[in-house]
């Protein structure tokens, strides 16, 4: 191939040069099925015919993009924030003027479009220092440990940068849960760390198992250096939500294995099972007593794109540091400093999450109505999910205890596996892809998460509005079905 | 040199805040408030926001008001239509990190929608091999951004300097690209070639000619080209133009217009805008190879997006109001009217005028970066101290002046030389020539 009679010259930046970790991330969640979902998206905006009308997008945990409604007030106190001409709007309540005007002035030039400090506004900071002490039953919370960051992602990223270190056997390992949320799995390839797998119990509702943990951590010690334990409570895929007693176990465990805790606690108002609690790592570390609390070194992790908000766009967020070495702390500020700052916008939303309408303001009454409505639709919605998706044959779904999936376990015949294989495809995503060719309906196949070896799983939003959901999960079991006995 | 004291940064920045309130509680000093010409930050040094911009956002955030009266029918419009790629409105991820932009040549395949410093991570990411032996070398210009030099050096990467002539006006020449290249050798290997046009914190404007041979250095010794072009809207020099790196590369016409490989960073973070807490701004990548740009959008994809009000931001940026709209004449009076010659010149003159200053014409950017003639009686005291010379003078002028500046080392300058950077925003320029003036003088006496 020539140009001009003059030899093709090889790129600089090619697949062999450039940096190999990068080749081994890899995000599921808007991986090739996603792709090919954007693009039958496209084939029937030109008139191309399907056997669906829609691509219906239950792969994201976007809960806007599946028709629930923001929350008033946030919008209201935002609009306020953006434009400020509309404070002389009457029809704008007082107290939504009030916050807005209160997170103006914390903004320099009185203007959203100003940087903050790279550790975030400090009166948000304040104001979520204060939320987590409510939270937690009145246990102190330092604004000085609180990070304000892009959505939970961001403070997540930051802190395995802050862990990854060492080489060959010294390697940091960070150990995570099986199946996880790949965010971690494709932080820890890019930054080269090693992945330390610990399997949560299908059997058992998808429990975390300390005889668990602790296999995983022996094992891993041969080859690396296991610094980190991640947990995500409540849980993405899974959606359980771990029990007290569990949380004081692998406290126990971290603090005896020397291991920095990282909480990800982002679908903590997201819990519906009757007898089902969030508690925080946090509350429950100082519970514990000094012997723990004043040593163990914890990260949790929060954000405004789940629970009853779900404003994913806004990218706001935040993280708890706890015990942190105070060296250590100044190296996270630096790190934190190139990217300059948080998204203002996000956090002005993360202020009015912990800083909501209080018994007799204006817009109290709405708020609660509006926020009891989303998450009883949720709840409602993982009951449903559960209750279909059992009545399938060849699918078995635990509990939706919490979060915003189901993850069941799917049975594929031997037939399908095979021709999976030979396409080289995962015998989940094989399936998957026949369900968007079908129905239009877009899952993610469980290896994007991790699971057992031979075990098949994917996962499902329960984000669409309730009826919407029956239709769905009515084209899921009659898909499965169809499938089973195709390949059967 | 960019090892340096990394305690010392931020020092200024908490002292600066330490004395904010000092002053809210009442603490007696020279000034009423501290005036922060320390960050490109143009909201928090008094430019209001862009009415346009500021009503379609808030209608986008609060869509009930789309049919408010009170607001021009082209914001509600767009607001409309900026809502209507947002699937679940603004609250939604957006679905690709692609948006609608307008300029010529643009294809819209290769353009991602980011946070800035989260698209510099991510493409430095791809060209750094952090396993290699030697390690990955990227060239930069002395001086530049404290925080660029951080990125790299974070990834495990060599920052190599390239020094601009500040006599030649912080020309960029290819003789000096050469000489950094050889110290390069047996230090490691150099992949990339990084540029910011208009400069930051120099405040030069490359000319087409400077472009085009930065592009043949880059094309020959077969580096990647990373342009930050965020200034892009503010070039006040006369006989100034910008001139972007991917309409260059395309008019060289073959063989550099299909091979040059470039990354071009622009942003709502300056210019009219100035909504630097959107954090929102776009790459364009051009000539890359299609097997690396899959793994370029798996790593944007993880990301999550955006934040989606600054992209709207960004959309508004690159397609404003038309005449004939109802909000143009506004638009067009205020925006332009941010980023004008007429301050800048003054501010030139000004602090020329003081002995002991010296800087070439500001022809572009936000920043001034004035060279400072120390006495030698000022850097022993800096020394004495502990300090380097020019945060000396910051510090200084800080607490006598109550303006907050950055100092020179921390963008990079030659040995034996010292620097000060403000931004040049019209807000405060008065006030920042008033205080500056009667402090330099005061110190140049105290340290002669």
């Amino acid at each position: 191939m020539s140009e001009n009679g003059i030899m093709s010259r090889a790129k600089v930046l090619t697949i062999d040069t450039m940096n190999p970790t990068v080749k081994k991330v890899e995000y599921a969640v808007r991986g090739p099925i996603v792709q090919r979902a954007v693009e039958l998206e496209r084939e029937l905006s030109e008139g191309m015919k399907k056997p669906f009308a829609e691509v219906i997008k239950a792969n994201i945990g976007d809960a806007h993009a599946m028709g629930q409604q923001p929350i008033t007030f946030f919008r209201q106190v935002l609009a306020l924030c953006s434009y400020p001409e509309l404070l002389s709007d009457s029809t704008f309540p007082e107290d939504a003027k009030s916050r807005a005007c209160r997170i103006l002035q914390s903004c320099g030039g009185n203007s959203m479009g100003s940087y903050s400090a790279s550790q975030g506004i400090d009166s948000v900071r304040q104001d979520v220092a204060r939320y987590i002490e409510r939270r937690d039953g009145g246990v102190a919370c330092d604004p000085d440990n609180i990070y304000l960051t892009t959505g939970a992602s961001d403070g997540i990223v930051t802190m395995l940068k802050l862990l990854v270190c060492g080489e060959g056997t010294t390697r940091t390992g960070v150990m995570i849960p099986i199946p996880q949320y790949p965010l971690y799995s494709a932080a820890l390839a890019e930054l080269g760390a090693v992945q330390i797998n610990y399997f949560l119990n299908e059997e058992k509702c998808w429990s975390l198992d300390i005889t668990e943990l602790q296999r995983a951590v022996n094992e891993a010690r041969q080859y690396c250096n296991p610094r980190a334990l991640c947990i995500i409570n409540p849980g993405n895929p899974t959606g359980q939500v771990q029990s007290r007693q569990c949380i004081e176990d692998v406290i126990r465990f971290a603090a005896k294995e020397r291991l920095f805790l990282m909480a990800d606690e982002v679908y903590q108002d997201n819990v519906y099972a009757e007898g089902c609690q969030f508690h925080s790592f946090k509350k429950v570390l100082f519970e514990m007593g000094p012997e723990y609390a004043e040593t163990v070194e914890l990260a949790s992790f929060h954000s405004t794109s789940k629970c009853y908000m779900g404003e994913c766009g806004f990218r706001g967020g935040y993280m708890e540091i706890i015990n942190m070495d105070d060296e250590v702390k100044d190296q996270l500020t630096k790190l934190l400093s190139v990217r300059l700052c948080p998204p203002v916008p996000g956090q002005a939303l993360m202020d009015l999450v912990v800083n909501p309408p209080q018994p007799g303001e204006p817009s109290y009454g709405s708020f609660i109505k509006e926020r009891t409505a989303t998450l009883s639709a949720l709840a409602e919605k993982a009951k449903l999910t559960e209750q279909v998706l059992n009545t399938v044959q060849g699918i078995s779904c635990n509990p939706v205890q919490g979060a915003m999936y189901s993850f069941p376990r799917i049975t594929i015949p031997e037939k399908a596996v095979k021709e999976a294989t030979e396409k080289g495809q995962q015998p989940d995503m094989f399936y998957c892809m026949k369900m968007l060719e079908e129905t239009g309906i877009c899952l993610v196949p469980g290896s994007g998460f991790g699971q057992k070896d031979g075990t098949y799983h994917f996962r499902m939003t329960i984000l669409p509005p309730t009826d919407k959901l029956k239709i769905l999960l009515n084209k899921v079991k009659e898909f499965h079905q169809r499938f089973t006995q195709q390949y059967s | 040199m960019w090892n340096v004291k990394q305690l010392e940064y931020g020092a200024l920045a908490r002292r600066a805040n330490q004395i904010k309130d000092e002053l809210r509680q009442g603490v007696r000093k020279p000034y009423k408030e501290v005036i922060d010409v320390f960050q490109g930050d143009l909201h928090r040094a008094g430019m209001k926001p862009l009415t346009f911009v500021r009503q379609v956002l808030t209608a986008c955030v609060y869509p009930p008001l789309i049919n408010s009266s009170n607001l021009p029918l082209d914001v509600r419009q767009r607001a409309q239509e900026e809502l209507g790629r947002c699937v679940g409105e603004s609250g939604y991820y957006n679905q690709t990190s692609q948006i609608k932009l307008y300029c010529q040549f643009c294809n819209v395949q290769d353009i991602h929608s980011t946070e800035m410093r989260f698209a510099h991570c991510n493409i430095l990411n791809v060209l750094v091999n952090r396993e290699a032996s030697p390690r990955t070398g990227v060239l930069i210009p002395v001086p530049c951004h404290n925080k660029t030099v951080l990125s790299i050096t974070q990834l495990g990467a060599v920052a190599v300097p390239y020094y601009l002539s500040e006599e030649q006006g912080w020309a960029l020449q290819v003789e000096e690209l050469q000489r950094a290249l050889e110290s390069a050798k047996g230090v490691c290997n150099p992949v990339a070639l990084y540029v910011i046009n208009p400069g930051n914190p120099a405040g030069y404007v490359q000319s087409q000619k400077s472009v085009l041979e930065v592009i043949r250095f880059a094309w020959e010794k077969r580096l990647f080209l990373l342009v930050d072009e965020l200034y892009q809207d503010c070039v006040y020099g006369e006989n100034c133009e910008f001139v972007s790196y991917k309409r260059a590369v395309s008019e060289m016409g073959p063989p550099f217009s299909g091979t040059v490989e470039l990354a071009s960073f622009h942003s709502v973070s300056k210019g009219f805008s100035g909504e630097c807490g959107l954090r929102a701004g776009y790459v364009e990548l051009v000539n890359l190879d299609p097997a690396v740009m899959k793994y370029i959008n798996t790593l944007f994809s993880k990301d999550a997006c955006s934040p989606v009000l600054g992209q709207i931001a960004l959309d508004l940026m690159t397609d404003p109001p038309k005449p004939g709209d109802p909000s143009y004449l506004l638009y067009k009076q205020v925006g332009p009217e941010n980023c004008t010659l007429v301050y800048v010149k003054k501010v030139h003159e000004v602090v020329n005028s003081l002995p002991g200053f010296s800087c070439p014409p500001i022809e572009g950017g936000l920043f001034a970066f004035p060279r400072l003639h120390l006495t030698p009686k000022a850097i022993q005291k800096a020394k004495e101290l502990g300090l380097q010379p020019d945060t000396f003078y910051c510090t200084r002028l800080l607490e006598e002046g109550g303006v907050f500046t950055g100092p020179g080392w921390e963008y990079g300058q030659k040995e034996g030389t010292y620097h000060i950077r403000y931004n040049t925003s019209r807000a405060l320029f008065k006030e920042l020539l008033r205080r500056l003036s009667s402090f330099h003088m005061t110190f140049m006496k105290d340290f002669s």
